[in-house]
């Protein structure tokens, strides 16, 4: 039953970490620090959370939840099934459902990506252009301001026909530098997942200010790889620029209501740079994460 | 000779540019490239076919190919997905910026910029 108890804990701790974080600012001063945070919170909740449900209902067994699982399964193959009492059934068939909807929803919105891309890069290949300007970006023939990395094995950065005409040479030069980032640092992976959660559970709250935390540390990191290269009072103009352009009437509901704020932050941060976190503090919440994302399935394996 | 994406290309452009279905041979009489084997313009016009981007319809012993759409439809259904407006907020693309609206960036832009012409 201490298992049980403890993997319940740890699920409420994770999900009040979590929302806690949606609100602190200091993952600002180290988006990559607090991306790794994210994700080890978000692991632990749902390896926390199921285990939670398994450790109880396999209590019976004293074997914890993996050997438990197994003696279960086992069981139920040569036909001894122990006598259940319906809240422990309950827990489980909800703990199994868990496990497969955290598995497979990832997957399917994997999948789905992956077939939005393979579309986007076919029709990419028939109306975009390259420009001797800016050589190894494809240029699509849009009037609006467009830039953005298409995420896979051969990754693509695209900015629109609008976009050279509304910025310098310098600002596109920070654009890119942006983008690059994205590819180097396959932050698509880091999305997806949280993208995948969000679509699970469209009506939570904290799945839709955690997605749009992670969304913005993400930007952050980028910003903060691309002024390494460049200046980044170009960067924070040509995100003025790309916010205010508005090349299209948005649709009601398309945008996160964060959105425009999310902009003004990035811009504000990189015109008034904040002192970065202290290699202390940073290494602390890195081994806190790690510590974090292997205590569940630790949990997992205590018996009783 | 130009790479197979390249040609695919091409050839979108001439079929987008005349206004009514061609055969292979007509396509590979506007094609720039004279040396081009009327084979290889007959598969790749059968490629786009398969991938949905042409229709053909027969005629007589030939093919005659025409876009499924128009080239601004697909630069349209880029642009959505690039400026985040089908309306799912999917992970497939990471995009440079949202819009922003109000005057307070319009501000700090113009203060920007003003700040480095001095």
């Amino acid at each position: 039953m201490i298992a049980a108890a403890v993997l319940a804990a740890l699920a409420m701790i994770c999900a009040v970490a979590a929302w806690r974080l949606t609100f602190a600012r200091w993952t600002w001063r180290a988006p990559r620090t607090a991306i790794l945070l994210w994700q080890s919170l978000g692991l632990t909740w749902g390896l926390a959370s199921i285990g939670a449900l398994l450790a109880f209902a396999l209590d019976p067994y004293r074997k914890g939840v993996v050997h438990g699982l197994a003696e279960f399964l086992l069981s139920v193959e040569f036909g001894a099934r122990q006598p259940y009492d319906y809240l422990r059934l309950g827990a489980l068939v909800a703990g199994l459902s868990l496990l497969a909807v955290l598995v497979a929803l990832p997957l399917a919105a994997g999948a789905q990506t992956l077939r939005a891309r393979r579309r986007h890069r076919l029709l990419l290949a028939l109306v975009a252009r390259d420009e001797p300007a800016v050589p190894g970006v494809r240029v699509v023939d849009f009037p609006g301001a467009a830039a953005y990395c298409l995420p896979g094995l051969k990754s693509q950065v695209v900015i629109s026909d609008g976009t050279l005409h509304l910025l310098s040479s310098a600002e596109l030069d920070a654009v890119l530098a942006h983008e690059a980032a994205h590819v180097r640092e396959r932050h698509d992976l880091v999305l997806l997942p949280f993208a995948a959660l969000r679509r699970a559970l469209p009506w939570s709250k904290l799945v839709r200010d955690a997605q749009a935390s992670v969304e913005l540390l993400v930007e952050m990191a980028a910003d903060d790889r691309a002024r390494q290269q460049c200046c980044p009072r170009r960067l924070a103009t040509a995100l003025l620029r790309f916010g205010t352009s508005a090349a299209l009437p948005t649709p009601q509901g398309a945008l996160g209501v964060s959105a425009p704020s999310s902009v003004m932050a990035r811009v504000d941060r990189l015109v008034r740079p904040e002192v970065a976190l202290p290699a202390t503090h940073r290494f602390l919440i890195l081994a806190g994460s790690v510590a974090l994302a292997i205590s569940a399935p630790l949990l997992w394996l205590l018996p009783g | 000779m130009k790479g197979l994406g390249e040609l695919e290309r091409s050839i979108m452009d001439i079929l987008w540019a005349e206004n009514t279905p061609l055969t292979a041979r007509e396509v590979g009489r506007l094609i720039e490239d004279r040396d081009l084997a009327p084979t290889t313009v007959m598969t790749v016009l059968d490629r786009l076919a398969r991938k949905g981007f042409l229709n053909r319809t027969r005629d007589g012993r030939a093919w005659r190919y025409q876009p499924a759409a128009s080239r601004d439809a697909y630069v349209a259904e880029l642009m959505l997905e690039a400026l985040d407006l089908t309306g799912d907020r999917d992970a497939a693309l990471t995009r440079f910026a949202r819009a922003v609206s109000g005057s307070e960036a319009e501000i700090l832009l113009k203060a920007l910029t003003e700040l480095e012409e001095e």
